[in-house]
């Protein structure tokens, strides 16, 4: 019996937490919405003068962006498991490393892709400098995918647990503060008119790392929260 | 506690050897030896609690025993997982089924991962389940009966040698007990394997129908 190809099963799996996330959109604004919030609270409650607002908005975009995916975080594979799909995807015949790559990145961009799109206007409200806009987008575009394997290894690995929330901040926090600290800093040297692309090369390279190693993880951790 | 080797004139497909199992201090069961050849069952019984779903569990690779192993063709299932998992298929006792997702939705997600299958594979395994009229109703507005019937339809149409059942008849009404035992008769007439956990006895004739009883 031929077993379909692994571009299809992605396809298959991409397609189908696609289709879910669209039959209920309410949790998927959820941690878009979280993001909105925080970056409009930061002018309300601070001074709402330009030179303090772009002081601090690289700082602020980024803590909310990563703040916004741990909170996406949580909700990967909780249902899945729970409703035993989880159960069924690990006695396929396909890879389950794969089926979970295919899971994180329909994840991704249903809530990782919005947050990047949303960028633009949340940096305007912060009065982030026009030139900076780019850097930051892009930059968030290589760190959302990241924090995405992340979150999804230490989701796996944390869903057998019934009170796990903690436990995963806990977990992804650490390992997360990498992708912080270069994407702020991209975002602070396009500011000042430097060369940023260091900080951009580097979270390229995390993401890399992160894509060809997290998918072999979380199927481990996933095997043992199955059993 | 083990059942003797498969007769003589079958082949044997499902090897376990050994295995033994904890779950905290307990120790649910060990040495537990047996092989299962084409057009077997094998009924597994026992009180409540005695493991036998986690006797399933080992047996299709989803737990690792403490020791002894699991074999398919002569291969270790834990060493050949997408071998062994092509070949079969699990009905847990939980449906499986996305309660957003219509019942064909959710078969043509799991079979399409095993085979190409065609919308109309789909639709005749819902059909012999009789789903014919539920097929696009999404899954958590179906019973809990109509769901058991979802998870034998996706068994159904998954091609696979070993069906692993646990406690098939589950919110099923007499009709559903009789097809399911049907489906198992034919399953072992075409030189099918079957593992059964069920609390009652089945109706399911032909076949070799072997007894495991976990103490």
């Amino acid at each position: 019996m031929e077993v379909p190809g692994l571009g299809q099963a992605f396809a298959l799996q991409v397609g189908r937490d696609m289709r879910l996330a669209f039959r209920h959109l309410g949790q998927l604004a959820n941690p878009l919405m979280f993001f909105i919030m925080v970056t409009t609270l930061f002018p309300l409650a601070l001074n709402p003068s330009p030179q303090l607002l772009e002081a601090i908005a690289p700082g602020v975009v980024w803590v909310a962006a990563l703040l916004a995916s741990l909170l996406a975080s949580e909700s990967l594979f909780r249902q899945d498991v729970d409703d035993g799909t989880m159960e069924q995807l690990a006695l396929s015949p396909q890879p389950l490393a794969l089926m979970l790559l295919a899971k994180t990145a329909a994840h991704w961009l249903m809530t990782g892709l919005p947050l990047v799109l949303i960028s633009p206007i949340v940096a305007y409200g912060l009065f982030l400098p026009q030139e900076a806009v780019p850097v930051t987008m892009g930059a968030l575009a290589l760190a959302t995918p990241i924090l995405s394997l992340i979150g999804g290894m230490m989701a796996a690995l944390t869903v057998g647990l019934r009170r796990g929330g903690g436990l995963l901040s806990l977990l992804i926090l650490p390992i997360a503060m990498p992708v912080l600290i270069f994407g702020a800093r991209a975002t602070d040297l396009a500011m000042t008119g430097m060369e940023s692309v260091g900080a951009i090369y580097l979270l390229a390279a995390l993401l890399l790392l992160a894509m060809s190693l997290s998918p072999f993880a979380m199927a481990a951790a996933m095997r043992i929260s199955l059993d | 506690m083990s059942t003797e080797p498969a007769e003589p004139g079958t082949e044997s497909l499902l090897e376990a050897k050994d295995l033994e199992l904890w779950r905290g201090e307990r120790r649910l069961f060990s040495q537990l030896s047996f092989s299962l050849g084409t057009g077997e069952l094998l009924h597994i019984t026992g009180v409540n609690g005695c493991g036998k779903t986690s006797l399933l569990r080992v047996l299709c690779g989803l737990t690792l025993p403490e020791t002894g192993e699991v074999s398919w063709r002569g291969q270790r299932v834990m060493r050949n997982r997408a071998d062994y998992h092509a070949e079969m298929t699990y009905v847990g006792h939980r449906e499986s089924l996305k309660g957003e997702l219509s019942a064909r939705e959710n078969l043509s997600f799991d079979l399409q991962l095993r085979h190409a299958s065609s919308p109309e594979d789909i639709d005749q395994a819902l059909d012999r389940v009789g789903l014919a009229r539920a097929r696009d109703v999404m899954a958590r507005g179906l019973s809990a009966g109509q769901k058991r019937r979802v998870s034998l339809a996706r068994a159904l149409a998954s091609r696979a040698r070993l069906w692993v059942l646990d406690e098939p008849y589950t919110n099923l009404d007499v009709p559903g007990r009789d097809f399911v035992d049907q489906v198992m008769s034919e399953h072992l007439a075409t030189n099918g394997l079957v593992l059964l956990v069920a609390h009652q006895s089945h109706g399911v004739t032909g076949g070799r129908i072997r007894q495991l009883e976990l103490a």
